[in-house]
This record gives C-alpha cells, structure tokens and sequence, in this order.
C-alpha cells in the first residue's frame, strides 16, 4: 500500500486539478451566454437578405444568378470546416474531423476533387498532418469574433465559388443544440439553390420563420432586381458562414463547459476515493502502534 | 408628425433603430429619401452616411455599403458595418486613410489592389466626415 504521504499528495494534486477544471466550466459558461447572445443579434441580419432574396426569387420575373443555380458538372467541392485553436472541449473537434475526413473518403477518390477551407488550429493541424488539400486557413479567431475577422476568408470562399475553382461548397460544423449537446452538421453553402426552394436552412432557427410568415411584398428593385442580386448573394453567402462561424462557437464553449463539468466530478471521485484509501492507510498504522504498544507492555510483565 | 420604424443592422448587431421621419440615404444612382408610407422598396447603398431625421434632429450613421429595404412603416439599412458618430474611432480612421493613400500612390490602376485600397479610402472619409459633423 502506497505510504501516507504518497496519499497526501496524490489527494492535492487532485484537489490543484479540481480547481482548474471547475474554473474553466465556469469561464466556458460565461462565454457560452456572450457567445448565444452575438448569435442572436446577428439573425435579424441573414434574416432580412434572405427575406429579401427569396422575394426577388420568387417574383415573376425569371431570374437566374450563377449562384443560385447547380453547375452541370461538378469537379471540385469545397468543404468549410470549422474548428476551434485549443482542445479540452471532450469530442467536439474530434468528431467533427472524424466526420469530414469520412465523407470526403467516401465522396472522392482523389486530391483533385476537393478542397478544403479551415478555420482552428486543430482542424488545421489534422488535415496538413493527412497531407490533405488545405487551400486557405484561418487561426486565431476571437471567442467573440468579429465579422470584420472573417470577412476575408469569407469574401476568398465565396471567390473560389464564382471563379469555378469550386462548383460547391460545403460547410462542417458543430450545430448548437443545447449546451450539453452539439451536432455534427453539413451544410451546402454554394450554390444557394435552397433560396429559391424555401426550404429552412439548417444554419439558421427561430427567426427566419417568423420572416417567411410575413408574407413577400411586392418590392420596386432600384435600379434592378439583377444588380440587387449581384450585390446580395455574395453577401448572404459570407453571412451564412460568419452565422454557421458563431454557431460553432456557442458548440464550442458547450462542449467544453460539459468536458470541464465532467472532469470536475471525475475529480471529486477521485478525490473521494482517495481520501478512503489515505483514511484506511492511517487507521492501519495506528492498529499497527497500538499492537506494537500492547506487543511491547506484554513483553515486560 | 407621421414616423417610421427605422433600423440599421449590422452582422454584429443592431446600431440604431427608432421611430424617424425621414431617412436620407446614397444609393449607386444617386441620394434618396424616404418619408414613412414609401412603397415596397430594395436598393444597394454606397459608402456613406445614412441620415435619420427625429425631431427635427439629424443622426448620422456612418455605413458601408449595403443595401436599405423600405416598406411602408419600416426602413432597414444591411450592411457589413455601420457606426454611429460616436463610435467611430478617429485616430484610426486617419490612420486607415493615409495607409490607403500611400497604397494608392504605389498600386496601378487596373490591381486589385488600387481598388482595395480605394475603398479602404472611401470607408475611411466617411468615418471622417461622419464623425466630424
């Protein structure tokens, strides 16, 4: 049996990690709220361009942009992975990866066929180490991002797309669920063909519906519905990625608070058994002098 | 006097909203204004202030690009940034300004660059002149 001491140390060491695992709960639960909070004040934003989008594209007029509609063939897909820097987050990172990396061996058969856009410096980290096709990467990105942070690698995405270095363009990323749980989502990007169809993207919730029961309006488009649509899928399509981007975010801090949650109660097990052994450990050395005493008096008479 | 709902949305959130009675707005073709009961309207904005007239006051929002949707009780500006006079940070603005210019002294005409860097520009006069008056 491990001595005393050994014990004793081993039941602080615990009670160090304890401390710092419940703190960083503490700090993922705080960001969490700031985090949904930014995700609910940029809906009204997509909710509108979408609102109006979908007008111009259900109006009578027959309109087409190279956006909205599926190319014939399709040589290169995109995928949009987003991932966070720092681990500790139990298996967000890791299924997300464990997803992407399957679907693209099934979908393809070789390097040529597809691309990949990441954001986190562990999905970075995963794919060059595969010595998968990385064509843009992003670290470093706020807990609280900015769309001013992303707005580049948004704008190149979006690029890729209408200059057919891509044909479609994916997005993989944890959904936002509750804070114990977070789904691993796939979300086509480009072309924006679900607009048109009015089917519910899966980046967005509650709001859109509200914008959809509203009814269209018969809008005067100044100068023309064409330019409007010019000017505003690129838009849409990079605010779907900053939306998706937050949506991550709020999974992130979720799975890390739930990954912290539960080290912090593994610790107190731990701690817990622990203590009994050091206690057992204690009561044997005692019996142990008690005996040597009774032993020793014995010996005399 | 008859008002209007009027919001300017941003992706990180909203920057004003409030009951106006007109709004003065550049779009590519040329400044408009719109009083409350305008038809059903979309149109793209340029770089430039957004005026939202309230009690015969005049607040100036500072915006760039996007596009203003106009319904008969209702104005909403989108755009990828949008800043009240306040929140405009001036040194940096100034900043921005002169790296653009140098940038443009260097750049050619037909780079990407030159109209990068020209934007850049323009955002930055904006917030200027915004923040000014």
């Amino acid at each position: 049996m491990a001595s005393l001491r050994d014990i004793k140390t081993k039941i602080n060491s615990t009670k160090k990690t304890k401390q710092i695992t419940k703190a960083m709960e503490m700090v993922s639960a705080a960001k969490l709220t700031k985090a949904q909070n930014k995700a609910e004040s940029f809906l009204p934003y997509t909710a509108k361009i979408r609102e109006v989008v979908s007008s111009i594209a259900a109006g009578d007029q027959e309109i087409s942009h190279p956006m909205l509609e599926d190319r014939e063939e399709v040589k290169r897909t995109g995928y949009l992975v987003i991932t966070s820097d720092r681990g500790l987050a139990g298996a967000y990172n890791s299924s997300l990866l464990r997803h992407t990396y399957q679907t693209i061996q099934e979908r393809h058969e070789s390097q040529d066929e597809y691309g990949i856009i990441v954001m986190g410096r562990v999905g970075r980290d995963f794919f060059k180490k595969r010595n998968m096709p990385v064509v843009q990467e992003i670290v470093g990105v706020a807990d609280e991002p900015e769309y001013a942070e992303i707005k580049n690698i948004a704008e190149t995405t979006v690029e890729m797309f209408t200059d057919e270095f891509f044909d479609e363009i994916y997005i993989h990323f944890n959904h936002f669920i509750s804070a114990i749980s977070q789904k691993v989502t796939e979300t086509k990007l480009l072309p924006l063909t679900d607009v048109t169809n009015g089917e519910e993207n899966t980046t967005q919730t509650e709001g859109e519906d509200e914008a959809e029961n509203k009814g269209q309006l018969e809008y005067i488009y100044e100068p023309s519905a064409e330019v409007i649509l010019e000017q505003l899928l690129p838009h849409y399509a990079e605010s779907i990625i900053f939306g998706s981007l937050l949506d991550a975010k709020a999974s992130e801090f979720g799975a890390r608070m739930t990954a912290m949650s539960s080290a912090t109660d593994n610790a107190d097990d731990r701690i817990g058994e622990l203590n009994l052994s050091y206690n057992r450990a204690r009561q044997a050395a005692i019996t142990q002098e008690i005996n040597e005493i009774v032993g020793g008096a014995s010996a005399l008479e | 006097m008859k008002t209007m709902q009027a919001n300017v949305v941003t992706p990180d959130g909203k920057v004003y909203e409030g009951d106006v009675e007109m709004v003065s707005v550049k779009t590519s073709e040329g400044g408009l204004g719109i009083l409350p009961g305008h038809l059903p309207l979309v149109t793209p904005l340029t770089i430039g202030a957004v005026r939202a007239k309230k009690d015969g006051n005049i607040q100036l929002i500072a915006v760039n690009g996007g596009f203003m949707e106009v319904r008969s009780d209702e104005v909403n500006v989108l755009a990828e940034s949008a800043e009240l006079p306040s929140d405009i940070d001036v040194a940096r603005a100034r900043a921005a300004k002169e790296r653009a210019e140098r940038r443009l002294d260097k750049a050619k005409k037909d780079d990407i660059d030159f109209k990068r860097a020209e934007l850049a520009l323009k955002r930055a006069i904006n917030r200027l002149d915004v923040a000014e008056k």
